[in-house]
């Protein structure tokens, strides 16, 4: 019934639609032409993201291939997170299991309906891959699948990113393009600027609205240096 | 805040706007809000070149999608389907309640959590369901904080910025159990998370509303900072995201430009926390993200704002706000005033086509058309037009010139009195004699004008003819040459 009132609505705002003025025919909009037109910007990537990133309180650690996993095993160490959920089979997972205590790191191994009074309650931080970066705005492309699922970047209080800066991209036209997401896209694409926050009351802006209060990116220097 | 609130009827606009200029507090709230609001944009858009670029840009993407709006409509439906998002169609609030409704029953929800979303403000779904025994719990911080009060948002931004923090401080230790008195806005916003944490972790069914709609890959753009939308969207078992047929893209490339200028143009913030690209329901193996995702698209009246060429342009709206942090009129009445969903210049041009141009008829003139909202609209919306087409229509009952059809409410502010006056003039300046025969009464009996002039005395001084007309002036005049120190003459 409620199908039959849907497709009737549609059939009338069609109608309506058509019987409009006939629209003046656009040109497709340029929108290469005019991220092509903008003025180079200095510097590198990687230097331009940590700061913009920290422009948005989140904490970036420079390190290198080599220096990752210690840096973070230093970071759970220092924060006594006692329970950090990761996702299983990820390109850092064996890593992770290697360098973490194996009381203190867990997996997302459960679906979210039985998972969740753990993921609500008990979860210290989720530690999760990035897709890359954008320099220009200090955002994190994330792209959760079946091995890390949405709400490890979402319900823990912390969130923990590990970026390699091979991946940045310069803006968000530029990554679309160049990792081709219009061909492929997940469930859930998400771009993550610093931990989440509100200014809703008085416009005083306060950090850990809904999402993390905190989030740390390791951000692992292994571009090929110019 | 006074005691008496503005009622949320268009038209009790000038009542209302009464009350919030007499209000010392609110003014202050949004005047501050606004001069900071309009100085973080003005930051993000340093040269006014580079400004213009982007904007026409996006004015580009936007009308090119309204000229394109029954396809792009067509193939984002299809594309939706095939991921697995079942799409409605409501023509006016009535469906679209109905169709929350029904979903509701079938999932025996009695909970549901929602993001941000002017649409469901627009169809009052936060009541409509509460008449069924269903709790739809707003979880943005400001509308969290309005629904507690029992108030409306006066901002499509910030919804609550006419609430000060002993306000909030207030509302949440009356209304939050356990929450005590605390004026400290991080405590507050800690106080407002744990409230609504458990509302996430139990809520059947999450609510949203929708950014950007992307025709080419079938996605639903959402872009916020808070998390809320995100956690409502994933959460839950069942996603309802409810739009305007206004809000879909050709392509996937043209978000990122349309983000830019929403965010700067919003809050003056080059992006938000989160954007959030959702494309279809859980699959196989995933192990979160809702199991049924459902697509609201509401007409309400936008395709009578589609009709015409000549008001077309209200629908490239990406609802930024800018236009009403810089209109002078919106800064010293305040959002509730207009008594619509949509305050503003937006709220003046948009609100004729959904509700109707009679009981809306005062908003296209709450404004001084200083030109202000049509020079920040980051998609190059020619408001003040808007406002002047809208105002002609609402004083003629037929369609005016270049106008097809009579519009909901056409003529809605047409007074016979008003009426008559203009034919009076016209009779007047059309015929000399009786052109002279009146100028010359009205300056004899200039004296027996009323002191009191309903309308205009309240703010002004009364209206009283000169004793003499310009012409018996320059009659006497003439013989004399005009004395070289005379007043008159144009400053050399
Ligand atoms: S009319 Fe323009 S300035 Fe006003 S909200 Fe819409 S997009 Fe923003």
């Amino acid at each position: 019934m409620s199908a039959q009132a849907s497709q009737r609505a549609r059939s009338a705002i069609f109608a309506r639609l058509r019987d409009a003025d006939a629209p003046v025919p656009h040109a497709v909009p340029d929108v290469q032409g005019y991220y092509d037109g903008l003025p180079a910007t200095p510097g590198d990537d990687a230097t331009r993201f940590a700061e913009r990133a920290r422009g948005w309180q989140a904490e970036v650690i420079e390190t290198t291939p080599e220096g990752w996993p210690a840096a973070l095993a230093a970071l759970v160490s220092e924060r006594r997170l006692r329970r950090v959920l990761a996702g299983r089979d990820t390109a850092i997972a064996d890593t992770l299991a290697a360098v973490l205590p194996s009381m203190d790191l867990h997996w997302y191994d459960e679906s979210l309906e039985t998972f969740k009074p753990t993921l609500f309650n008990e979860v210290d931080a989720g530690i999760t891959t990035t897709l890359g970066g954008i320099a220009e705005t200090g955002s994190l492309i994330l792209w959760p699948d079946v091995r890390e699922p949405r709400t490890l970047s979402l319900v823990p209080p912390l969130h923990i990113a590990i970026l390699r800066a091979s991946t940045l991209q310069p803006t968000l036209h530029a990554a679309m393009h160049a990792q081709g997401w219009a061909a492929a896209m997940p469930t859930n694409v998400l771009l993550v600027t610093g931990p989440s926050k509100t200014a809703d009351i008085q416009r005083l802006l306060v950090y850990g609205a809904h999402g993390p209060k905190q989030l740390v990116i390791l951000l692992v220097r292994d571009e090929a240096m110019p | 805040m006074s005691a008496v609130r503005p009622v949320a009827d268009p038209l009790a606009f000038k009542d209302n706007a009464r009350i919030v200029v007499a209000d010392p507090v609110l003014r202050r709230s949004f005047r501050g809000a606004m001069d900071f609001l309009t100085d973080k944009r003005a930051a993000q858009f340093p040269d006014v070149a580079g400004f213009n670029r982007l904007r026409a840009l996006g004015e580009s993407i936007r009308q090119y999608a309204l000229a394109n709006l029954p396809q792009l409509l067509g193939q984002l439906e299809e594309r939706l389907a095939e991921r697995g998002v079942h799409v409605h169609w409501a023509e006016n609030a009535e469906d679209a309640n109905r169709l929350f409704l029904e979903i509701a029953q079938r999932h025996d929800a009695k909970l549901m959590v929602k993001g941000k979303s002017m649409v469901s403000e627009e169809i009052e779904l936060n009541h409509r369901m509460a008449e069924h025994g269903i709790d739809c719990v707003e979880t943005d911080m400001g509308e969290y904080i309005l629904q507690l009060d029992h108030d409306r948002p006066s901002h499509i931004i910030m919804p609550a910025i006419h609430k000060t923090k002993e306000d909030v401080a207030r509302i949440f230790a009356e209304h939050i159990p356990g929450a005590g008195y605390t004026e400290d806005v991080n405590e507050l916003i800690a106080i407002g998370r744990r409230a609504l944490r458990d509302k996430f972790a139990t809520a059947k069914i999450g609510v949203s509303g929708v950014n950007f709609l992307v025709a080419e890959t079938g996605s639903i753009v959402l872009v916020e900072n808070e998390g809320n939308g995100r956690l409502s969207t994933t959460v839950p078992d069942v996603h309802i995201a409810i739009t305007g047929i206004e809000k879909v893209i050709a392509k996937l490339e043209h978000v990122a430009p349309l983000f830019t200028l929403l965010t700067r143009s919003a809050t003056g913030q080059a992006v938000t926390t989160y954007l959030n690209v959702i494309s279809g329901p859980r699959r196989e193996g995933e192990k979160d993200g809702p199991r049924e995702q459902h697509l609201i698209l509401l007409d309400n009246g936008r395709t009578q704002a589609y009709r015409e060429e000549r008001f077309r342009a209200t629908l490239q709206c990406i609802r930024c706000g800018a236009c009403m942090n810089h209109c002078p009129v919106y800064a010293r009445v305040g959002g509730l005033s207009y008594g619509t969903t949509y305050p503003g210049p937006i709220g003046a041009i948009i609100s004729p086509h959904l509700m109707n141009l009679e009981s809306t008829r005062d908003l296209p003139t709450a404004s001084s058309l200083c030109g202000a909202c049509g020079e920040v609209c980051p998609v190059g919306i020619p408001i003040p037009d808007l406002l002047m087409r809208l105002r002609e229509a609402a004083r003629h009952d037929e369609p005016v010139a270049q106008q097809r059809k009579a519009l909901k409410g056409q003529g809605g502010a047409r007074r016979m009195l008003e009426v008559a006056a203009w034919k009076g003039w016209r009779l007047v300046y059309a015929n000399s004699r009786i052109y002279r025969l009146v100028t010359w009464l009205a300056t004899r009996c200039r004296r027996l004008l009323p002191g009191r002039q309903a309308g205009w005395t309240g703010t002004r001084v009364a209206l009283r003819p000169a004793p003499r007309s310009l012409r018996e002036r320059l009659a006497q005049r003439r013989p004399t040459p005009i004395p070289m120190d005379d007043t008159s003459k144009p400053a050399a």
